[in-house]
Formats: structure tokens, sequence, C-alpha cells
């Protein structure tokens, strides 16, 4: 036991002494999450628009007070002519412009069918698709107000996210996403480099030749980590309510379990690759391609899976971070009890159990 | 009577490097302390000192690679400080870390450093050829270097560096780990490229190597506490090997 | 018995780095391992110190089988591979003590062992290792390696690359823990080293050349060798190149060695020879062979 707290001491001497790994470590989770929170988001805030209105009577007043009162858009300019459009757009002042059509409340009263033609800059398709949303979200409320006895039939905004995303704020769907990056980034790639570096200094070759067991090495090569791991989740969690005031519906506990679990499963994968890769790089790139790539792309994390063909949702199947993100996701966002998540919990500790055995079994207890 | 040295028979009597009372700090610590010497063309030049003696530093400064904190100095007639990418153009270097590129082939290697030094294709291929055939690399020429055993692998190392006929060439412990033939064969060389007139700056810890010299600098903290020839430097510290020479000198 | 060595061989792919090694050493004895790099010293120390298998043959350390008893050895030797291999991040006595803790014992327990060496670094104690001049690293390393009082001390190269003041020391250090009861065996590239060993062995290309007393070792050398000094060193190895008669010519120091192939050899015809070649202040003169000496003979 000795020994082991000996080993673990020297580990977190390697930890803290290396000033950029630990600034990475630590800067990394608020990096991401301010990142995903405010950079790569495709909901809009206070986007530019101009309006054309052919009608001006009480009721497009009424619209575009609507529309200029909510925070997702502002009106930069009122134009009024439909060739002043093109002009306005080139100069690339306004990201939409509405062109409410002639007779527009009369339309809208006797037919009850009004159009008002959503002209936005494609050339950001993702925000231009999201403009047209947001107005038709408005436009909706609007009409629900006017006509109360008119059942509406269309749903433009997407159902999943009216139920559990009502405030249409992406960065909730990311926050379990990028928990999982962190945990993997941390987990596999810090431990798998670690113990390579051991191989490349040549200070492996002492260790082996040493009464060390070889569990011993490994457990004291991943416990500092998992411990860092567990301090990272955390200043997830606390980040994404405190910054972005995310409610976390579910039990913090369950979640803790669920993360530890997880943090496990991605540490075996780090130990395994450091026993198939011989210099720190090697070990880099391959968690980089082997674990970071699928994590982002097939998770479910960015792109829905259900989206995906065939072939890669089955192969989605077998990447732990898809089962820890649908575990994520239930109970921070839907809040619900390990009763609907057993399921890929079972997934996530076979496959915990999997790697584990293989990583102590695959681990030299000599060079070659 | 003494033996004649190689560069009182040389009728080109030209320094080809002047150092004057060059210092080197780091923060409070003089690594390198007002060495001053000179170097003559065609002469072997010993440049010996223990661990962090201040050798490295010393030989990075007149390589100009890295600034010298005050005092002069000249390499291959052009001064360290304000004409660093001239001695670069003018010298070779060869260090025991840096090698060639072990996935690269005999031939491939030879052709990138003369690309690097701007020689044309032709003159690369003649280089080339000549080089092979001298170093009786003709049935692997087209092997990879990592291939090759390591005395080969110097041996072609210091004739690459030498490919652009350089006025001096830096050689920074050129013979660690090799066996002692190939050892002698490195010398034979470096006796030939100074023949030829090559000024030939070279670091060593075997104390046999530093015999071969013209002569001998030994460094001990910072500071060049002795410069001769092998057989004046015996004279003066009354011991027959250069051995004891550094040993007497270095523990003071 | 230190250690045996019987008919050991190993091979990478195509390259056979051993081939059919086979010696002992006996308890308490300093052994010297003398070759160039890629002779196979390495791969002996790693089969010594169960790190790698050989293909083929057995061996044993302080009496424990290399493949059955591999934990048992591990316990019992220190090894110091040929790189620097210590925690640059860490301090000295931080290394110290984790070396200490993960043989189980503590720097106290065994102090005296490394005293000697350790005073010599301990101002410095609080510096990391990266930070360390060579001669202090390897000093470090060594007390490292002795932490746990190793029966058997393996030490591959340990003397590449560190200035000859460092390397007397560091050989004066191996004579003082030999007096206190470890087997010792030390792989160098230099053959001077080579003098200070109990035996020695000479290995190239995974082959032992030779193995006997550094004093033995040297009688074995099959001719007379003459030292050739003249007045331009160049021209002088030229000449005796293309001399007919010569066995070998090699640099050494500030003399050429050279032998001749013919039984009734005459320094002065040699003289003479070396006269036409326009050299002047010949000097000729017999000289007994080296270690050197014998080792490019065996190996030629």
């Amino acid at each position: 036991m000795k020994r082991f707290i000996g080993f673990i001491k020297k580990e977190f001497y390697h930890i803290f002494r290396d000033r950029r790994s630990l600034f990475i470590l630590f800067g990394m989770p608020i990096a991401q999450i301010l990142l995903f929170g405010f950079a790569i988001t495709n909901e809009i805030n206070n986007v530019d628009i101009a309006i054309l209105d052919h009608t001006k009577d009480t009721t497009t007043k009424e619209i575009i007070n609507k529309i200029a009162a909510s925070e997702y858009f502002s009106i930069k300019q009122i134009i009024e002519k439909e060739s002043d459009i093109e002009a306005i757009f080139k100069k690339g002042k306004v990201k939409a412009v509405l062109n409410f059509e002639k007779d527009f409340s009369k339309h809208l009263i006797k037919e009850n069918k009004a159009t008002i033609q959503i002209i936005t800059d494609a050339t950001d398709p993702n925000t231009a698709n999201t403009i047209t949303n947001f107005v038709s979200a408005i436009l909706q409320t609007y009409q629900k107000e006017l006509n109360k006895n008119i059942t509406i039939t269309y749903q433009i905004v997407p159902a999943s996210r009216m139920v559990y995303n009502p405030e249409l704020k992406s960065v909730y769907m990311f926050v379990p996403g990028v928990m999982t990056i962190i945990l993997m980034l941390v987990s596999a790639m810090m431990t798998s480099i670690s113990i390579t570096r051991e191989k490349e200094l040549g200070t492996m070759e002492i260790l082996l030749v040493s009464p060390l067991k070889p569990i011993q090495v490994i457990v004291g090569k991943v416990f500092p980590y998992i411990f860092l791991s567990i301090i990272n989740a955390i200043v997830i969690v606390v980040s994404s309510i405190f910054i972005f005031k995310m409610p976390v519906q579910g039990s913090l506990f369950l979640l803790a379990i669920e993360s530890i679990l997880f943090i496990i499963s991605a540490l075996a994968l780090g130990i395994l690759i450091s026993t198939i890769s011989a210099t720190q790089q090697t070990a880099m790139m391959i968690s980089l391609m082997g674990l970071m790539l699928p994590v982002i792309l097939l998770s479910g994390f960015i792109f829905p899976i259900s989206s995906m063909p065939l072939p890669l949702q089955m192969i989605s199947n077998i990447i732990p971070a898809k089962w820890f993100i649908i575990i994520t996701k239930g109970i921070m966002l839907k809040g619900v009890g390990i009763q609907f998540i057993w399921k890929e919990t079972l997934i996530l500790i076979g496959m915990t159990v999997f790697f584990m055995a293989l990583s102590v079994k695959k681990y030299k207890i000599r060079l070659e | 009577m003494r033996l004649p040295l190689p560069w009182e028979i040389n009728m080109n009597n030209k320094k080809v490097i002047q150092v004057d009372r060059l210092t080197k700090m780091f923060g409070d610590f003089t690594a390198v302390s007002a060495i001053t010497f000179d170097v003559e063309k065609g002469e072997i030049f010993g440049f010996l000192g223990a661990n962090g003696a201040g050798k490295t530093t010393a030989i990075k400064m007149l390589i100009g690679i890295s600034n010298p904190t005050s005092g002069k100095a000249k390499v291959a007639g052009f001064d360290v400080f304000t004409n660093a990418e001239n001695i670069k153009k003018n010298i070779g270097y060869m260090s025991q870390k840096f090698a060639l590129y072990d996935d690269l082939t005999v031939r491939e290697n030879i052709t990138f450093f003369g690309g690097i030094y701007g020689l044309t294709r032709k003159r690369i291929k003649e280089k080339s050829n000549a080089l092979i055939e001298e170093l009786g690399l003709k049935d692997v020429a087209n092997k990879l270097v990592g291939a090759l055993p390591s005395g080969w692998k110097q041996k072609l190392s210091f004739m690459v560096s030498l490919i652009h006929d350089p006025k001096i060439v830096f050689l920074d412990e050129p013979t660690g780990g090799v066996d002692p033939i190939t050892r002698r064969q490195f010398w034979e060389l470096i006796y030939k490229a100074a023949h030829n007139g090559t000024t030939v700056f070279v670091t060593t810890h075997y104390m046999d190597e530093a015999e071969y010299c013209d002569r001998v600098s030994i460094m001990v903290n910072g500071k060049i506490e002795a410069l001769d020839t092998p057989k004046k430097l015996k004279e003066q510290f009354k011991v027959d090997n250069m051995n004891d020479v550094f040993l007497k000198l270095a523990r003071g | 018995m230190g250690i045996t060595i019987r008919n050991i061989s190993k091979s990478y792919k195509n390259v056979k780095a051993l081939q059919d090694i086979s010696f002992n050493v006996k308890k308490g004895e300093l052994f010297g391992l003398i070759g160039p790099d890629g002779a196979g010293k390495t791969t002996l120390f790693r089969v010594l110190t169960t790190l790698l298998f050989a293909d083929q043959g057995s061996a044993t350390v302080a009496e424990f089988d290399v493949v059955k008893d591999y934990k048992s050895i591990r316990n019992n030797v220190g090894y110091m591979p040929g790189r620097f291999s210590l925690y640059q991040d860490l301090t000295i006595e931080e290394n110290l003590e984790f070396f200490a803790t993960i043989f189980g014992t503590t720097i106290e327990e065994n102090y005296d062992l490394i005293k000697d060496i350790y005073i010599q670094i301990e101002p410095f104690k609080n510096r990391r290792a990266g930070k360390l001049s060579g001669g202090m690293k390897q000093k470090l390393a060594l007390c490292c390696a002795l932490i746990h009082k190793p029966k058997v001390l393996f030490l591959d190269e340990p003397t590449t690359g560190v200035d000859p003041v460092s390397r007397k020391e560091f050989w004066e250090m191996l004579k003082r823990l030999q007096l206190k009861g470890i087997t010792i065996l030390v792989s160098t590239p230099y053959m001077d080293e080579a003098a200070l060993c109990d035996r020695i062995a000479l290995i190239q290309n995974g082959k032992i050349l030779e193995i006997d007393t550094p004093k033995e070792i040297v009688k074995h050398y099959p001719k007379q060798i003459y030292n050739v000094k003249a007045n331009n060193m160049y021209r002088l190895i030229n000449s005796l190149k293309a001399y007919e008669h010569n066995h070998s010519v090699y640099p050494f120091g500030e003399y050429v060695h050279y032998t001749d192939s013919r039984t009734d050899f005459n320094t002065e015809d040699l003289k003479t020879y070396l006269e036409t070649k326009n050299l002047s202040n010949i000097y000729i003169d017999k000289t007994v062979a080296t270690i050197e000496d014998t080792f490019m003979e065996l190996a030629k």
C-alpha cells in the first residue's frame, strides 16, 4: 500500500508541475462550454432585420411590434419598395427582410390566410433557417391570440425542441456533449500520454524491473485522472448552471455515479491505447482520431443518430459516449431516474468491465 | 627541435575563427566567460571541457544560433552579431543527436541536404556519386539510412555536413558510442578534410582523440584554462597523456 | 554465482542481436561488457533484467531464473538503463524517495550504501533532475538503482557522453560498491574503462569476441605493435596504408599503431619507405598492445 501511495504522490507531482497541461486540463472545459454556449450555437439573438410593409395598418404594426419586442430580432431599417431589398442585402446590413403583402389584414381576417415573405441571407444557411423558424413561431403565437377558435394544423418548430428545450437554448443540448468530450479527453488521452511518456523516457524499464505489480502501476496511473475528471465534471455542471442558468432536472447524485462509470471506461480505453503506442505522439493521435472523432461525430452529440445511415447507426452503438450522452441528457434535461436509463447504464457497465479486463490483460510486464 | 605545425606549413596563413572575449550570460549565470582564441585555416581544433563547462553554449554562438552577451567573434570572416546568416552558409555542423533522416535513403539524404545549401542538381549528383564511392556505400545507396550500422551513419553524416564545401565544420561529439575501428576511419575522414583546407572544430570525450588535434583548448567553468598543442600541454602539466591533462585541469 | 548465461540467442526481425552468448559473472565481481553501439549489450541487459525473453538459452541472476523467477529478480537487482531515465520534473530527493518507496524501503534504511555518492549531490536535493549536469544525473541514477540494496547491479553504458572527470569518479564509486559485496555488470563503449574491471567480455555484432581479465586479454594480441610518428599525420596514415607489408594501421593518440605482416620486420625498411614518401622526423618504436588494439584485431 505504501508503494502505491508513493506512486500516486509521484503522479500528482507530474501533473501539478506541468503547468501547461494543467492549464489545458482546467481551462478546456470552461473554454468548451463557452465556445458551444456562445459561439457555435444555432439560436439567434438580436438579429438585424428590415421590414417592408405594404399595408401599414394596426395588424401589421402589432406584428412588427411583437417581432421588435422579441430578444431574437432588432429592426434595423424600414424600407419602402421591393427594389430596396437587394440593395440592403448587398450592404450586408441585415440578415433578413420581412415583406408584408398588400392588404395583409384583410386577407388574414377574411381568408384566415395572409402572407409574409421571409427573405433571408442564405450565405449562412443555419441562421437563415433558424430566423425563418423563429419568425414563424412568433406569427403563430400572434395568430393564436388573434383567433382562438382556429386550430393550428402545422408545427414549424421541431417538436423535440419545444418539449425538452422550450426556451430553444441549444447550450442545454451541448452541455452533456461537452461533458462527454472533456471527460473522454482528460481520462483517455491524458492517461495514455502519461503511460507512454514513461516508455519514452525509459522510466518504464525501471518500473518494470521493480517489484511493483502491473495492477499497481495501472491503478496508480489512473487514479489521479479519476480525481481530475471528477473535478472537471463538477466544473462543467456548475458553470452551466451558473453561466447559462441551465436547470438540472434529475438527481445530481445519479449524475455523479454515471459520470464516474463513464470516466472509468474512458480510463480503461486510455490504458488500452497506451499499450499499443510507443510514443506520446502516437498515443495522442490515436486518442484524437480513435476517440474524439467518433465522440463528436457518431455519439449523437452534434448530429442526431436517427438521421445517420444504418451502418453508422450500428457503429454508434459500440461507442460508450453515445450511451453516456443518452444518460446525461435524460438526467439533466428530462429529469429521469434510474428506472428509465438502467438499460444504457448496464451497457456502459458492460463496456467498462470489458475494456478494463482487456487493458489489464494487454498490459505488458516485459518490453516488446 | 619541434615539429612544424600544419598551419605553419600552410602557405595561406589565415584565421578563419577569431574569438575575442566572447561572453554569454544567462541571468546571473556566466555560461561562457570572455573566451579568446583563434583557429587557422585547415586546422583541427579540439574543443574540450567537462559536461556543463560551456562548450555547447560557445559552439551555438559560433555557428550563429545564439547571440553573445558581449565580446567579438568572426567566423569564416563574418561577424556573429551582424552576419549570422552568412556564417551558416559557410559552415557545416554535425551533432551527435541529429544525424540524418532514418526514413530517407542514403541518396535521398544527400540530395536533401545538398538542396538545403542550394547546390545545383548537377552538382548534387556529382557530389552524391563521389561521396557514395568514397564511403563504399554503393550497395546501400538506395537503402534507408535507418537500416545502416551506426558507424556508417556517422561517417555519412560527416560527409553530408561537408556537402557544400564549407570553410569550417563543427563536430559536436561526432564519435560517441562508435566502435574503435569506425572511430579511426572517421578520424581519417577528418584528416582528409583538414588536408583539403577545411577547418575542423571538434568536441569529444575520448581523450585519445584529443591527441589527434593540432591544437586543443580545455574549458573549465566557462573559461578556457588551457590552449596549446597536445604535446605542449602534456609538457606543461608534466603528464604523458591528454586524459591526465584533462583530469588535472578540470579537478583544479 | 552472480550471473550465469547459457547459450543465449535473441533476434529482432532479421537482426541477430545476440548469438549464442555464454559466460558467468562471479559473486562480487566487477564485470565489464565492452563493445560499440549496436553490439547487443543493451539486449543482453534486458534479457538479464527480465525485460525481454531470449529466443534460446537460459540465464540466472543471483541464482534466480530470468524466466521463472522474474519476480524475485525484480526484487533483487538494481538497473540503470542506457539513457538517463529518471523523472526530470521531480527533484533529486523526490526521485530517490519514489524509488525507495516502490521497492518497499526508505532512504534512511539503506543510506550507508549510497552515502558516499549521495552527499555529492545532496546540496542540490531540491533541484529538479532535468536541470542537473550529466555527471550529477548519473550519480542520482546510481543512487536510485542502489536504494533497495540490490544483490546485482546492472549498469548499461553509465558513462556514455560523460566527461573524463565524472567518468573517473564514477568508476571509483563502482570500486567502492564492489567492496560492499555487490555484483556489478557494467557495459561501456570506452575501451580505456575496461582496464578498471576484474574481467571483461569484448562483444560485437551479438557475439562475444573474448572473455578474460584486462591483463590477460592484451596478451592475446598476436603481433608486435609499433608506435609510428612523423611530421604529417595525414600523409603518414596514407603512406602506411599504401605500404604493401602492413597488417594494420590505426591512428592512436599522437602515434599510429602499426603492425607488419612479415615475421622478419625491420623498422629501418619502414623508415626508408616513409622517407621516400617525403615524410620527415620519423619516429618508430615498439609499444605494448592495449585493449582497444585487441578489440580491433578481433573485430577485424
